[in-house]
C-alpha cells in the first residue's frame, strides 16, 4: 500500500518538472539554436525536429497502444509528397523549361496539369491535404483491420505491405509522381525564396513550434480517459472488450491521428531538405521510425522526441564517416535495445534515478493499473 | 488458348517460388509463432551458396561444371539451416511469446547480414549460370513451350511441399514438433526436449528458405538486398494461406501467384502489386484468419 501513495507523490511531482524541462528546451530550440548554431547545422536539426514529431505519432500507436505500424513511411511521404506538389507548383513557369507544367511531367510527356494536381496550388487546401490525405488512409486501414480484430503481428506485416505498394505505385506513375527521383528543385514558399538563410530559419522555428504543439497534444491524450484505455488495450486487449469498451474505435482513432502526425512531419521535413523521393516511404525508413522510439523508450513521449533526434544524428554523422560501419550499428541497434534495453534511454534513466529510493513499478505498469481499474 | 495455357503456367511459376519462400515461414510464423524478417537474407544465404558452389566447381572441377547445381541444393538447405539454428540460439531463443520484439531483432540481424554479403561478394549483384541440362525448354505444339528451368523450379516446389509435409506428419521429430506447437507444457511433461525441437523446428524453416534461395538464383541475378522482395510476398502468402497449415501457404502460393500475373498483363506491375494488396484486405474481411484458420477455442484467437 506504501507503494501506491508513493505512486502518486511521483505522479504529481513529475509534470511540473516536466513541463519546465519543456519550457527550457523550447526556449533553447526556438530562441537560442538559431543564433548560434551555423545554418547547415540548424536545417539538419530542423530535420531532426520534424522526425521527431513522426516518432511522437509511432509512438501514440506502438509505446502507447501496443500496434505496431511497419508502413509509417507511406503517411510521412503522403504529407511529404502534397507539399512538394504545392512547392513544384509555386515554382510556375520560373523552371528550367519555361513552362507551367512540372519539369517532370514534361520529359515524360504530359500536356496538361492533372486534375488532382490543381488545386494543391493553393497553400491553405495544401496543409489541410497534408492532414487529411495521410489521415483518411489511416482510418480506411485501421477500420478495415481492427474491426475484423487483424492485430498484433498481422497487423504490422500488413502496413509493411502497404509500404510497398506505395513505393510501387509512386515509382509506376512516373508521369504525375516524378517516379524514382521523386519531385525536387523548389523555389519559393508562399513567396520566401527557400534558399536563402532566413527562410530556413523560419522553417526551422515553424517546426520548432509544430514539435511543441504535437507534444502537448500527444501529453494530453495520454494523460486523459482516452489515453488509458489505449493503454489497457495494449496491455490486454480482451479484458478492455469485456469491460464494455469497444477496442478497435479507440485503436483506428488513434492510428488516424498518428497518421496525421506523421503527414504534419513530411510536410515540414520537405521545404527543409529540397526534395521527396519513394525512398523516403518504403520498408526500411519506415522500420527506422519504430528505432527511434524504441532507443528513446517506448511509451514515453520524452523518449520517442530523444530517440528520433539521437538515432539520426548517429545516422548523419557515422554513415558520412563510415557507411559500411552504419548498417553493422543499426542492425546491433535493433538487436541490442530489444535484446538489453527494452524501455530504451528513458527506462534506463528512470531506473537509475528509482533506485536510490525504492523498488517502483515502471510508469508503464502505473499506466496499466489505472486503465483496468477504470 | 495458348496464350491463356502460358499465363496460366506463367501464373504457377510465380506460384512456386512464392511458396517455396513462404513454407520456410510457415513452419517458423505458423508453427512457432516467430516473425523472422531475416527470413529474406537466408534466401540469399542459399543463393550464395549456390554461387560459391559454382565457382568453386569452375576453379577446381570444371569438366563436372553441371554437378554443381546437384550439390548445391542441398548444400544450400544445409549452410541456411546453420544459419538458422544459429540465429535461434542466440537471438530468437530470448524472444519466444514477444512477436513484435522477435520482429524488430531479426531485423537487425537482416541489416548485419545485407552488410555482410555486401563486404564478402561485393555490392552488384552475382549471376549464378544455370546448367546446361536447364536450357531450353519443353515444346509443346506451335506456340506452347514450358522453360525447362521454371518447370524444375515447379517441381522442387513440389518436392518440397511433399518433404516437409512427410516430415511433420509421419516422422517422429515431426511428431514431437506438432506436439510442442500444440501444448508446450504437456510435451516436456512428457519427455519431449522442447528447447531442441525449438531449435531443429527453427532450423528447418530457415533450410526451406535456402532452397528458396537456391530457385531464386536460377531465375536472374541475386543482390546483398534482394531478401527483401520476397519476405513481405512471402508473409502475405502465410496469412492469406492462414497460419499454421502447410496445405494453406500451398493454396495461399498459388493463389497469390495466379493472381499476380494476370493483373500484371491487364494492368501494369506497379498497379498490380496495389490491387493485389487491396485484394488482400478485401479478402480479409470475410475470412479474418485466412483460407485455412486454426480451430481453437482461444478468446484471443
Amino acid at each position: 500500500m506504501t507503494e501506491t501513495t508513493n505512486k502518486t507523490v511521483i505522479n504529481t511531482s513529475t509534470p511540473s518538472k516536466e513541463w519546465i524541462i519543456f519550457g527550457v528546451l523550447g526556449v533553447l530550440l526556438v530562441l537560442a539554436a538559431p543564433f548560434f548554431l551555423t545554418g547547415f547545422q540548424l536545417n539538419l536539426l530542423g530535420k531532426f525536429l520534424a522526425f521527431a514529431i513522426l516518432a511522437l505519432g509511432m509512438d501514440l500507436i506502438w509505446g502507447y497502444t501496443g500496434m505496431l505500424s511497419l508502413g509509417h513511411g507511406v503517411f510521412f511521404g503522403l504529407g511529404a509528397y502534397a507539399m512538394a506538389m504545392h512547392l513544384k507548383l509555386s515554382v510556375g513557369d520560373a523552371g528550367n523549361f519555361g513552362t507551367n507544367l512540372p519539369d517532370f511531367m514534361f520529359w515524360n510527356g504530359i500536356t496538361e496539369l492533372p486534375w488532382f494536381w490543381q488545386p494543391f496550388s493553393n497553400f491553405g487546401f495544401t496543409v489541410l491535404m497534408v492532414l487529411v490525405i495521410p489521415g483518411l488512409l489511416a482510418f480506411l486501414l485501421g477500420l478495415l483491420t481492427f474491426r475484423n480484430r487483424i492485430k498484433g503481428v498481422y497487423f504490422a506485416l500488413l502496413t509493411q505491405a502497404l509500404a510497398i505498394v506505395f513505393v510501387t505505385l509512386f515509382i509506376g506513375q512516373q508521369g504525375y509522381t516524378g517516379g524514382t527521383n521523386g519531385i525536387t528543385d523548389f523555389r519559393t514558399l508562399l513567396g520566401f525564396d527557400l534558399n536563402a538563410e532566413s527562410t530556413q530559419k523560419g522553417l526551422y522555428v515553424v517546426t520548432t513550434l509544430c514539435l511543441g504543439a504535437s507534444y502537448v497534444l500527444c501529453r494530453w491524450i495520454t494523460k486523459s480517459g482516452f489515453g488509458k484505455v489505449l493503454a489497457a488495450i495494449r496491455d490486454d486487449e480482451v479484458r478492455v472488450r469485456f469491460a464494455g469498451y469497444d477496442p478497435s474505435a479507440f485503436k483506428v482513432l488513434v492510428f488516424t491521428l498518428s497518421g496525421c502526425l506523421a503527414g504534419l512531419a513530411g510536410a515540414l521535413f520537405v521545404p527543409q531538405v529540397g526534395i521527396v523521393s519513394p525512398s523516403m516511404m518504403g520498408i526500411v525508413p519506415s522500420i527506422e521510425i519504430v528505432i527511434w522510439v524504441a532507443v528513446g523508450g517506448r511509451g514515453t513521449l520524452a523518449g520517442a522526441v530523444l530517440g528520433a533526434v539521437l538515432v539520426n544524428a548517429a545516422k548523419s554523422f557515422l554513415s558520412e564517416s563510415f557507411p559500411d560501419f552504419w548498417l553493422y550499428l543499426q542492425g546491433a541497434l535493433f538487436l541490442g535495445v530489444v535484446l538489453f534495453l527494452p524501455n530504451g534511454i528513458v527506462g534506463l534513466f528512470q531506473q537509475f534515478m528509482t533506485k536510490k529510493t525504492a523498488l517502483e513499478p515502471s510508469e508503464e505498469l502505473v499506466v496499466s493499473e489505472e486503465g483496468v481499474a477504470k | 488458348m495458348a496464350e491463356l495455357i502460358t499465363q496460366l503456367f506463367n501464373g504457377l511459376s510465380t506460384g512456386s517460388i512464392l511458396l517455396l519462400a513462404a513454407l520456410g515461414l510457415a513452419i517458423t510464423f505458423g508453427l512457432m509463432g516467430v516473425i523472422n524478417m531475416a527470413h529474406g537474407e537466408l534466401l540469399m544465404v542459399g543463393a550464395y551458396t549456390t554461387f560459391v558452389c559454382q565457382n568453386l566447381f569452375a576453379t577446381y572441377l570444371p569438366t563436372y561444371q553441371d554437378w554443381s547445381f546437384v550439390i548445391a541444393l542441398p548444400l544450400a538447405f544445409l549452410v541456411a539451416g546453420l544459419v538458422g539454428l544459429f540465429l535461434e540460439t542466440t537471438v530468437v531463443r530470448f524472444l519466444y511469446g514477444r512477436p513484435l520484439e522477435t520482429l524488430l531483432a531479426t531485423w537487425g540481424v537482416s541489416l548485419i547480414l545485407q552488410q555482410a554479403f555486401r563486404n564478402i561478394f561485393g555490392a552488384n549483384n552475382v549471376d549464378v549460370q544455370s546448367p546446361s541440362w536447364l536450357e531450353g525448354g519443353l515444346r509443346l505444339g506451335e506456340d506452347l513451350q514450358f522453360p525447362y528451368r521454371r518447370l524444375f523450379i515447379i517441381f522442387l516446389a513440389a518436392l518440397c511441399v511433399a518433404g516437409t509435409y512427410w516430415f511433420l506428419n509421419y516422422s517422429s521429430w515431426g511428431l514431437k514438433i506438432r506436439a510442442v506447437t500444440q501444448n508446450r507444457e504437456m510435451s516436456a511433461c512428457l519427455g519431449i526436449a522442447t528447447r531442441k525441437v525449438d531449435a531443429y523446428t527453427f532450423a528447418l524453416g530457415s533450410g526451406l528458405a535456402g532452397v528458396a534461395g537456391y530457385a531464386v538464383s536460377l531465375l536472374g541475378s541475386v543482390g546483398p538486398s534482394s531478401g527483401l522482395n520476397y519476405i513481405v510476398d512471402a508473409f502475405m502468402v502465410v496469412i492469406t494461406g492462414g497460419v499454421g497449415k502447410i496445405f494453406g501457404a500451398v493454396v495461399g502460393g498459388f493463389a497469390l501467384g495466379e493472381l499476380k500475373t494476370y493483373l500484371e498483363v491487364l494492368t501494369s506491375s506497379s498497379l498490380s502489386t496495389a490491387l493485389v494488396f487491396s485484394l488482400i484486405i478485401l479478402f480479409l474481411q470475410f475470412r479474418p484468419s485466412g483460407l485455412f484458420p486454426q480451430k481453437g477455442r482461444g478468446v484471443d484467437s
